[in-house]
């Protein structure tokens, strides 16, 4: 086949979005491989012998160490969770007609939309009184303001894909409501379940605002470590790019896997 | 939109929705609903938890009072719908040139790395590109400098300047959500029907014909969802601009989210925070029900 200069063309603009989509990424990767000297060299140097130094020196300190076992504790747990208080939530919005349906609805979507600092302020101040700043609770209860909505809504929409017919069946057998939905719609409904507690998993993972309010040293997460280092004269920039990389790449996988649906995870519903 | 109508589901009891409902609801309530309740209460008291001899006393409406007075919170807001407007257009543009990129035929290969590559902006850690942004934005050593001097223009205190830190922020927020009005824009594109299209690839050979006859219809509900989402995200906006700027330099990048943090949790004035919060959450209502209003038009 000739090339013609509209393949051409749509290669190189294909080329380009590849090239805007990683380079910062690309950046981060490769800082954390050089370096002091490099990463303060100016101009900035592209070709550099790699060093594993950064990567060693945040794995002997237990800082690092143990935030991204904080993150790992928080939303693995906040996930759960999530999943096991929404997707019941899921079915009833699901397969069942009852009154204020759409209040429900507008209520799961207006969490997507807050912000969290709206629900920062009274929950440190609770979590004061109640004794529970700085630990792992607070946080995996919080986390549920806006991963119970994304497991609600992606699961509702998977649920509602299941052929009725299949429940009527079951119900002439004999079979109660929570059966039916345990031994039908949890099955079936499996691979939706799967990306909405992926999602769940993302977002718990990222966030920074409450866990900087509502955490001090001994449940510290991933990203509030990698922000701790931004203070001092001289920053050590190979070692903060070193933990960026480490807490960008396991959600880059995960978001990866799930990447055919992120726009729905996103939006709540504009999209199929 | 997607929802096929729900199924006349008989033969359950009366309380069953109740039953599947309840543990998502009491959680919402015990997490979401008590706190914005706290929050209301606390707006109406003066509540320094740096001088609690004061007591925390009910001043009424004077929390509110001042906020809508003071100079800062207001500029703040200004600031952030400064920053909607500045980033957004750019979204709009590069993204559905992307999404057209995507959606023309052929390439299938390298089609299809391009829009897993875009997933990676989406998924990066809010607060980790912040820190990436003070690497690229960095006077001395950072890229952009290295760019800048390449095309003939001097180095440029990026983070040391108003106008400088403003272009830094709203250059990584592009990046960051680009993709998402690409992708978004591509599910837009998807939904023209193909005979269609190729109809009408017969008639033109003009693409902006085709964008503008053919295939905008499709994407106008897409346009408007994401007018909405992103200005809600745009009020929600923290993480990124806290690492990269912490509101400075002065108050150049002083979004409301990092204004409303800032007078709860460096000044500690509770009170006029949470009435600062309340507003932003009547603000964030009144969004979600334009999207609903917008999204759901058929079913509501």
């Amino acid at each position: 086949m000739r090339l013609s200069s509209g393949t051409f063309l749509h290669a190189l603009g294909l080329t380009a979005v590849v090239v805007f989509s990683l380079f910062p990424f690309f950046w981060m990767v490769s800082a954390s491989f050089k370096s002091q000297t490099d990463i303060l060299a100016s101009p900035p140097v592209w070709f550099f012998m790699p060093t594993l130094d950064n990567y060693r020196a945040i794995f002997a300190e237990s800082q690092v160490v143990g935030a991204v076992v904080n993150s790992l504790i928080v939303a693995t747990a906040t996930t759960l969770l999530s999943v096991l208080l929404g997707t019941p939530a899921a079915y009833a919005l699901a397969r069942f007609e009852f009154r204020g349906k759409s209040d429900l609805w507008f209520w799961f979507i207006s969490n997507r939309m807050l912000s969290p600092i709206v629900l920062a302020l009274p929950i440190y101040l609770l979590a004061l009184q109640l004794r529970l700043l700085d630990t792992h609770l607070v946080l995996i209860l919080v986390y549920l303001t806006f991963n119970l909505p994304i497991v609600v809504w992606i699961c509702t929409d998977q649920f509602k894909s299941i052929p009725p017919d299949i429940e009527q069946a079951a119900r002439l057998d004999g079979a109660d409501q929570f059966t039916i939905f345990r031994k039908i719609y949890l099955p079936l409904g499996a691979p939706g379940i799967a990306v909405s507690a992926i999602f769940s998993f993302i977002f718990s993972w990222n966030e920074l605002l409450y866990a900087l309010v509502l955490t001090r040293r001994a449940v510290q997460t991933a990203p509030v470590a990698a922000t701790n280092f931004m203070s001092g004269y001289e920053l050590p920039w190979g070692k903060i790019m070193a933990t960026g990389t480490i807490i960008v790449l396991p959600v880059t996988i995960f978001a990866l896997i799930v990447s055919r649906h992120m726009v729905r995870g996103l939006t709540m519903g504009a999209t199929k | 939109m997607a929802q096929s109508k729900a199924v006349p589901n008989r033969g359950y009891g009366r309380w069953t929705p109740f039953w599947f409902l309840a543990p998502a609801v009491s959680a919402l309530l015990l997490v979401g609903i008590y706190p914005t309740i706290f929050a209301l209460v606390t707006s109406f008291r003066q509540y320094n938890i740096t001088r609690p001899r004061d007591g925390y006393p009910f001043i009424g409406f004077s929390n509110y009072a001042s906020v809508l007075t003071d100079g800062t919170f207001w500029t703040s807001l200004g600031t952030t719908a400064q920053f909607y407007l500045t980033v957004l257009p750019v979204q709009i543009v590069l993204g559905l040139s992307i999404a057209l990129l995507l959606h023309k035929p052929g390439l299938g290969l390298l089609k299809s790395l391009a829009r897993v590559t875009l997933v990676v902006p989406l998924a990066t850690t809010y607060a980790v590109v912040g820190l990436i942004g003070r690497l690229i934005f960095n006077r001395d050593f950072g890229v952009a400098n290295q760019f800048l001097d390449t095309i003939g223009i001097g180095g440029f205190d990026w983070l040391g300047s108003t106008s400088g830190a403003f272009a830094a922020i709203a250059i990584m927020d592009i990046w960051q959500w680009t993709p998402f009005c690409a992708l978004f824009f591509l599910a837009g594109l998807s939904m023209v029907p193909g005979e269609i299209e190729e109809a009408a690839r017969l008639e033109t050979s003009s693409k902006l014909a085709m964008l503008r006859y053919v295939q905008l219809p499709y994407l106008l509900p897409s346009l408007t969802a994401l007018l909405i989402l992103r200005s809600a995200d745009v009020l929600k906006l923290f993480d990124m601009v806290f690492v990269m700027t912490r509101g400075g330099p002065g108050s150049a990048t002083d979004l409301i989210s990092i204004y409303i943090q800032r007078v709860g949790f460096r000044v500690f004035d509770l009170g006029m925070a949470s009435a600062q919060a309340i507003l932003l959450l009547i603000l964030t209502i009144v969004i979600s029900r334009l999207y609903i209003r917008v999204l759901y038009r058929e079913n509501y």
